[in-house]
């Protein structure tokens, strides 16, 4: 046999894109040609192959070897093809039965030496392998565990060429490998952190609570060293623990990147991404020539967190509003559109000003005009999307001696989980899934106010010079903590604890 | 009177007011100062040759137009020979030539007083400017300030809610609103009270300008209250022109603690009068008053137990939610609802994010 195909992928943004390896050998000038829109590591792959193979002990012969990469017209990058076009050639060769290799979707790396290396974009490859009809698969040994996180599809990992070769000709079993899913899995944060590691602070850890239970995006302000990054760190573990398709899609994003543990590559924590303010917009967004996910998508299902605000460009954090809205992010090029998910929970801290201090006159050294500046780096309509702000004061001698045994995380996040339930009951059949995406329209609907209410929100709109909007996000917050409480109706202490928790507005803003 | 030469003396630049009032005194009048001539005014013996050069320079500004225009924008052009030139302002040792109002200009017959300190200003300053400049409106005082940041604005917007008249001197033209965000206090003075400035209109505000600027506060105020002041700080050289003058100085006493109370420590340490409060002050002014009010104390017999509680916590330095909760005893949450019922009613402000004084 001289012709022979085998089946592999590419990745495009977040898309797996079927691609199958063809080799055909025939008399003529000995030569291997690659075609089929390749990007130079792609080329290179012939000199790998030609190594690989010969180190693994089967000559190749003087013949004229063409491998094609269809469909032709995806660009085709990376190095996960070497694997494919050694198993082709060698099929045509007649090393290996043709037949064995249908329905096989093959990825990996090759070594000079024959071995193989792990590559990024295993899990999505593999899942869209099952959607294409593909039985199993053949990955390098280090991706096999990840590969395995996939349903309906056998995985098996390989050491190297030799052994799957082996493999494919009967010789030799190779270990299907088996889903994991004991160990403590990946989790973001070096180090185990807890909210009961927090003295003191009781406003901002509640606020931090309500946030959470609701989805609602947060802004802590206060002086330097008042825990406010401390805090930020601590939501992960107050989050609603993933669900295992949640896990997945986590996964699916940073897979892509390369960015998954070898022995543990299921993300059973939910992501919590800070972002340094010197942060370029393609790199928060997601860009490239070739757009690959940024620092959103990596927050996806966990928290995206932007340390000193007012620090980060303006342009940058524009970008953010359209994310904020959508849950996702759409980045157009001229070849066409990608689309990465960019569902999470904003978390942002800033100093009041900028020495820090205001307003403690007696350190605050700042004019007023240098305040107002400091503030007018965040827009309006950033603003706007965030629900809850709250000052995080400077930690006194009195807080680092108290303990709170009903702060640790464990407690918080049991209460946090028995609020998304009540939540998920409510909104069950409507486009939003907690209290912070509800619509204007559904916020009428589902925080109803009793007459006594109503005439609260009457005074408080006149006396704190509220707007339609922050009406509407007073509510949210409001409807958050009733189903903290375990209440079915907002009460005028659920209202003023969110008036509270109000994001300031141009007026207040300036002063 | 020609009012157009004596515009033009006016904006003559680089002589100062001293030499200008001297030339025209000897001309008899500006029309016939506008027309000496090189030789004569060399021959007066007035004027430094670099003087001479500015005169003979500014003949050539167009000034009958800048003067057209001064009109247009309802500025109110007073040379030191003008019979409505402020008595008060008169008898400094160094009188503006000219001063231009906006408004009208600070009756003779009335008592005035100046509320000066620091632009960067505590809540607490704030408020007791607030609630001195209403004290004195109700009595009929006028207040004088620079419209400043902080102090200043929060005098002058005190003399307004009383009712009362108030004026702002200027740093710069007084076509110019510089504190920009205190366009709303600039429109307001020039309804009830007026903007004053030596400076010709269309000029920029320059440091410079400020500490003339200050002479002037002083010389149109019969008493100064200085609020608060750092212990360098513009307030305490109005003090000390107000000394000069032989204007009774008055200092807000604060926390020993503050810096921003230091000026005015030094001040009462070196013999100002104590502010205790508006309605003994004046008294002392010998200007009797109707009850003010008291400025510390709201009526606290409408707040629930707990509501009084957190605000008996409070007065004008800002405290925050974990500070209150701490003092109480309450939980966070339950502090925070207090505080929004509080506002609510208007006895208390939220002055930056969960910081909170009393009103």
């Amino acid at each position: 046999m001289s012709f022979s195909t085998v089946m592999s992928a590419a990745i495009d943004g977040l898309h797996v894109e079927p691609v199958h390896v063809e080799a055909d050998i025939s008399n003529g000038l000995p030569m291997i040609h690659m075609v089929g829109y390749l990007s130079s590591e792609v080329k290179e792959a012939s000199e790998r192959v030609k190594t690989a193979i010969h180190n693994s002990g089967v000559q190749i012969p003087a013949k004229k070897i063409i491998i094609n990469l269809a469909p032709a017209t995806v660009r085709k990058r990376g190095a996960s093809f070497d694997f494919p076009i050694a198993l082709s050639m060698l099929a045509a060769l007649g090393e290996i039965p043709g037949k064995k290799l249908e329905g096989t979707m093959v990825i990996g790396e090759l070594s000079l030496d024959g071995s193989l290396r792990e590559v990024p974009g295993v899990l999505p490859i593999v899942a869209e392998a099952r959607n294409l009809g593909c039985t199993r698969c053949i990955l390098p040994q280090g991706n096999a565990s990840e590969g395995a996180l996939a349903d309906g599809i056998e995985v098996f990992g390989a050491e190297t060429l030799g052994q799957a070769v082996g493999f494919l000709k009967g010789e030799t079993q190779l270990p299907c490998a088996e889903r994991s899913c004991g160990g403590a899995g990946r989790t973001c944060r070096e180090d185990e952190v807890d909210f009961g590691d927090i003295q003191g602070q009781d406003a901002v850890k509640r606020a931090v609570e309500v946030a959470v239970a609701g989805g609602h995006n947060i802004l802590l302000i206060g002086p330097p060293g008042s825990g406010k990054s401390m805090v930020a760190r601590r939501i992960p573990t107050i989050l609603p623990k993933p669900s295992y398709e949640e896990s997945l899609e986590i996964t699916r994003i940073y897979s892509v990147l390369g960015m998954v543990d070898k022995e543990n590559p299921l993300m059973k924590e939910r992501p919590f991404r800070s972002v340094h303010h010197t942060v370029t917009r393609a790199a928060l967004t997601g860009g490239g020539l070739i757009p690959s996910p940024g620092e959103i998508s990596l927050a996806h299902g966990g928290v995206l967190f932007l340390d000193e605000l007012a620090e980060f460009k303006k342009q940058v954090l524009e970008v953010l509003r359209q994310p904020l809205e959508e849950r996702k992010i759409r980045i157009n090029r001229a070849r066409g559109g990608y689309e990465f998910p960019a569902d999470f929970m904003l978390v942002a801290a800033m100093n009041p000003c900028p020495c820090g201090n205001y307003p403690d006159l007696s350190k605050c050294s700042c004019t007023p005009w240098q305040i107002q500046q400091y503030l007018a780096h965040i827009s309006q309509p950033l603003l706007d999307r965030i629900d809850i702000c709250i000052e995080t004061p400077k930690v006194g001698f009195a807080d680092i001696r108290q303990k709170d045994a009903g702060g640790a995380s464990a407690y918080i996040r049991k209460r946090v989980e028995a609020a998304r339930l009540v939540q998920r009951e409510r909104l069950a059949g409507s486009r939003a899934r907690w209290n912070a995406l509800l619509g204007v329209k559904e916020t009428e609907r589902f925080c109803r106010l009793g007459r006594e209410e109503e005439l609260l929100m009457k005074q408080a709109f006149a006396a704190l010079g509220l707007t339609a909007r922050t009406y509407h996000k007073i509510l949210k917050v409001a409807r958050t903590i009733a189903d903290l409480d375990g209440e079915a109706d907002i009460s005028g202490a659920h209202l003023k604890e969110a008036i509270g928790y109000r994001t300031a507005d141009k007026k207040y803003w300036r002063r | 009177m020609h009012m157009i030469y004596e515009y033009w003396l006016a904006a003559v630049s680089g002589v100062p007011s001293g030499r200008k009032r001297q030339l025209r005194e000897l001309a008899g009048n500006a029309e016939a100062a506008y027309y000496m001539e090189e030789k004569e005014l060399r021959a007066s013996g007035l004027l430094k040759e670099r003087e001479i050069q500015a005169f003979l320079l500014a003949k050539k500004n167009p000034f009958r137009e800048e003067y057209e225009r001064m009109k247009k924008q309802e500025i109110h052009f007073v040379p030191y020979f003008a019979g409505e030139y402020p008595k008060r302002l008169c008898c400094i040792q160094n009188p503006p030539y000219a001063i231009y109002v906006k408004g009208a200009l600070p009756e003779e017959g009335k008592v005035s007083a100046a509320i000066v300190g620091a632009r960067k200003c505590t809540p607490y300053g704030e408020q007791m400017s607030l609630a001195y400049g209403e004290a004195f409106a109700r009595a009929g005082v006028q207040v004088i300030s620079g419209m400043a940041r902080g102090i200043d604005g929060a005098g002058q917007r005190g003399a307004l809610n009383g009712g009362g008249k108030s004026f702002g001197i200027l740093g710069c033209g007084a076509d110019i609103c510089y504190p920009r965000e205190h366009f709303g206090l600039y429109m307001d003075l020039q309804q009830s009270g007026g903007i004053i400035s030596e400076q010709l209109p269309g000029t920029k505000p320059f440091p410079g300008f400020f500490p003339a600027r200050n002479r002037i506060i002083s010389a149109l105020s019969d008493v100064v209250l200085v609020m608060e002041a750092r212990e360098k700080s513009g307030s305490l050289i109005t003090a000390d022109m107000a000394l000069e003058q032989g204007k009774d100085v008055y200092a807000l006493p604060g926390p020993a603690t503050s810096p921003l109370s230091q000026g005015c420590h030094h001040l009462i340490r070196e013999g100002a009068g104590i502010l205790v409060s508006p309605e003994v002050l004046l008294e002392e002014m010998s200007l009797c008053s109707e009850k003010v009010g008291q400025i510390i104390n709201k009526n606290e017999k409408m707040l629930e137990t707990t509501e009084n509680l957190v605000y008996s916590c409070l007065d004008f330095t800002p405290r925050g939610v974990n500070g209150l909760s701490e003092r109480t005893g309450l939980p966070a949450r339950k502090v925070l609802e207090l505080l929004i019922s509080l506002e609510l009613k208007g006895m208390v402000k939220e002055i930056s994010k969960n910081y909170y004084i009393r009103t």
